[in-house]
């Protein structure tokens, strides 16, 4: 025990001034936590337009984009100052976005206005504004940037965007109500979660066909209950981290069997997570409780949880070095 | 019926799911109803209640038919208040089997007993007698509005909850009290609760001046209560009792704390995206009423999306299967019970600034589905027309 807590001070010593950071939106609070992940404390809240959502950096971390959903505005945030330099053109109601590989183009979903719109972040104007289903949310982009695809909770859809024409190719059906979509295995698959239908639907991306469905079993919660959100593919896309919402619970589930392998208990209401640089340590965010848990990938098991701002929602890392 | 056409069309090279294009016109029967002189006027009755949940859910459906070439329109038949049912009901049975109703229970028996429905799908958006769901359920009947048993459970639960085990009741003389009243009395019973002294309520004086006069008097001789029931579904007096009561107690039933299938402080589970479109189309909050011809006209639009069906046998057995699951913006899915065609959905207790809980309450278990402590269950139903 003495030893370990002398390499940890140890560890700590050689680290630069600044931790890598853990960036989390209070949905509810007009904020942003910042999150140390060398102390697990909030170092910094950075105040925001109406109902910060969605939360991501640019590839080079030099700035950070905030959804502002109630501002109706993308935000772009200095991230070493936390000053707003200026707000993106962004379509009402943005709830949750997708920044291409280009650094350049921002897939943003509209909920209020079944619209996808996409911005040029440098020149600041819209490109495109793409027709898809009611409440649109989750947002994902293929590794090679050719396919965009936006999920809609009330159409119960997947839309798949051709980045280069702008324009729907396919649609495709999921269970109720889907909140989130990634690209998995360098983009030979493509996952969305279904909040209401309790699922996970994984598509192949090459024939956009449904492949497998991957579901989830809690003892003691009503499957009711059990409503799959925001998820992450750990290391190597073995593993998938899958918040079940008011079930409070994590869910690991192994990438190639796509069976559930453990369940890890979190704060209330999980919604979304971001994993640290070599995602040992995975932070969820969990709206109702209004704090974050600090999940230890390896052993599966929560370390700890951090207060936050009221209704946390989206998570984003930021390397500081 | 349904009208199908059923040929190749220039969307189906963008969907890669089956595409056939389907043309779904949904009839909707409104009964105009008489309105009641109420004390107040402070809430006026919309003219288009119900009929703007509808169209709402039209939209919607809309929306995800346009990738799948499935198109939807709403065609409502407005009856005046003692319009003859038959002819309209038999006209719109001619070419439609699909018909969504606002419509007192006589009328849905009524057009639900015709020889010309017997294999028609019908879903009531309104009329919440639990009569509807039990004895006097119909096969060709789906509900999507709530029985009176649910809301009355849902309250029963509340007490529970919080310990108010000492229930009084004032009662007013209109035939929607008198079944708020009786369903209160039976949920209290269910719940193991019982509701102790009842008043009714006869004044003819204008309660807007002399309120604060009259109720403490006409409550003082209760003995005492945790709560007041009050069962002024017509919403004549109930406004003007909270505050005035002869001991400080809370008011629950049609005033202070409601259970309501939706109102406009239900804003969790992406509901407030649902008040803002539905404010947009209708200049107005969304009332029980819209919310119940939303959900028949979204239940439809799922089943079709689900099955690229359109005749009322396949997207019935669709709906009453397992498969099927509507998110109704209150954090659960929403099924149809397959004995008796009620939806199951919780039920939200509401004031007029927030939602205070929501049915079925933490710790209400059930064998299958916690939604099933809400309303007439299973085993106690009577309900036969739907076994088969």
């Amino acid at each position: 025990m003495r030893i370990s807590t002398l390499a940890l001070m140890a560890a700590m010593a050689a680290q630069p001034a600044f931790a890598d950071e853990i960036w989390v939106s209070n949905e509810k609070d007009d904020t942003i936590s910042v999150i140390d992940i060398e102390t697990l404390e909030v170092t910094r809240t950075l105040e925001t337009g109406e109902r910060p959502r969605g939360i991501t950096f640019s590839h080079d971390y030099k700035y950070v984009y905030i959804c502002a959903s109630d501002s109706d505005a993308v935000q772009v945030m200095d991230p070493d100052t936390g000053e707003i330099l200026h707000d993106l053109p962004s379509g009402e109601d943005p709830e949750q976005f997708v920044l291409h590989p280009d650094n350049k183009h921002l897939y943003i979903a509209n909920e209020d206005d079944a619209i996808t719109t996409v911005v040029d972040v440098e020149s600041r104007t819209v490109v495109a504004q793409i027709d898809v289903g009611i409440e649109p949310e989750g947002m994902a982009v293929s590794p090679d940037g050719k396919i965009a695809i936006t999920t809609s909770e009330t159409t119960n859809m997947a839309h798949w965007i051709d980045t280069e024409t702008q324009e729907l190719f396919a649609n495709t059906l999921v269970d109720s109500r889907p909140r989130h979509a990634e690209f998995v295995k360098d983009g030979a698959e493509m996952w969305v979660s279904a909040e209401i239908g309790g699922s996970i639907s994984v598509f192949d991306t090459a024939t956009q066909t449904e492949t497998a469905k991957i579901t989830f079993e809690l003892p003691n919660i009503h499957p009711d209950r059990i409503q799959p959100v925001g998820f992450e593919l750990g290391e190597g896309d073995k593993f998938a981290y899958v918040a079940l919402g008011p079930s409070n619970h994590l869910a690991v589930v192994n990438a190639e069997t796509y069976e559930v392998e453990d369940y890890i208990l979190v704060g209330r209401r999980v919604w979304h997570m971001a994993f640290n640089a070599d995602k040992s340590r995975l932070f969820t965010t969990n709206g109702i409780s209004g704090d974050v848990t600090v999940v230890d990938v390896a052993k599966r098991e929560a370390l700890k949880t951090i207060k936050v701002g009221r209704f946390p929602w989206g998570a984003a890392f930021r390397p500081t070095n | 019926m349904l009208k199908s056409v059923a040929s190749a069309v220039s969307l189906s090279s963008l969907i890669s799911t089956s595409a056939m294009a389907l043309n779904v016109e949904i009839p909707m029967l409104v009964r105009e109803t008489e309105e009641i002189a109420t004390l107040s006027n402070l809430d006026p009755c919309p003219a288009d209640l119900s009929i703007q949940g509808a169209e709402l859910a039209i939209a919607d459906n809309t929306t995800t038919g346009k990738f799948l070439g499935h198109q939807y329109s709403l065609k409502i038949h407005n009856l005046s208040v003692d319009g003859d049912l038959a002819d309209v009901a038999l006209s719109i049975l001619a070419d439609h089997q699909i018909i969504i109703t606002d419509l007192p229970s006589e009328d849905l028996l009524q057009i639900a007993d015709l020889p010309e429905a017997a294999n028609a799908l019908i879903i009531n958006a309104t009329a919440e007698d639990s009569a509807l769901r039990d004895g006097a359920c119909r096969a060709n009947v789906l509900h999507t509005a709530p029985s009176l048993a649910m809301r009355t459970d849902a309250l029963m639960q509340y007490f529970l909850f919080k310990r108010w085990g000492k229930l009084a009741m004032i009662e007013g003389t209109y035939p929607q009290d008198t079944a708020y009243a009786e369903a209160l009395r039976y949920s209290a019973t269910k719940f193991g609760l019982k509701v102790g002294e009842t008043k009714t309520w006869a004044f003819d004086a204008d309660m807007r001046r002399n309120a604060a006069a009259e109720v403490p008097l006409f409550t003082q001789d209760l003995r005492d209560y945790d709560v007041l029931l009050v069962a002024d579904e017509a919403e004549d007096f109930g406004r003007y009792v909270a505050y005035n009561t002869w001991l400080p107690r809370p008011v629950a039933g049609s005033e202070g704390i409601s259970p309501q299938v939706w109102a406009p402080v239900v804003e969790q589970w992406g509901a407030a995206q649902l008040h803002s479109r539905f404010e947009e189309l209708a200049d107005r909050s969304m009332k029980p009423e819209d919310y119940g011809a939303w959900a028949a006209v979204r239940s439809i639009g799922e089943a079709v999306t689900r099955t690229n069906a359109t005749d009322a046998p396949t997207l019935r057995d669709y709906m009453l299967s397992p498969e099927f699951a509507l998110a109704g913006f209150k954090g659960t899915p929403q099924t149809f019970r397959a004995w008796n065609g009620q939806m199951r959905q919780p039920v939200p207790l509401v004031t007029s600034r927030a939602m205070v809980m929501q049915a079925p309450l933490p710790g209400f278990m059930h064998q299958t589905n916690e939604l099933d402590t809400l309303g007439v269950d299973a085993p106690e139903s009577s309900c036969t027309a739907f076994k088969e």
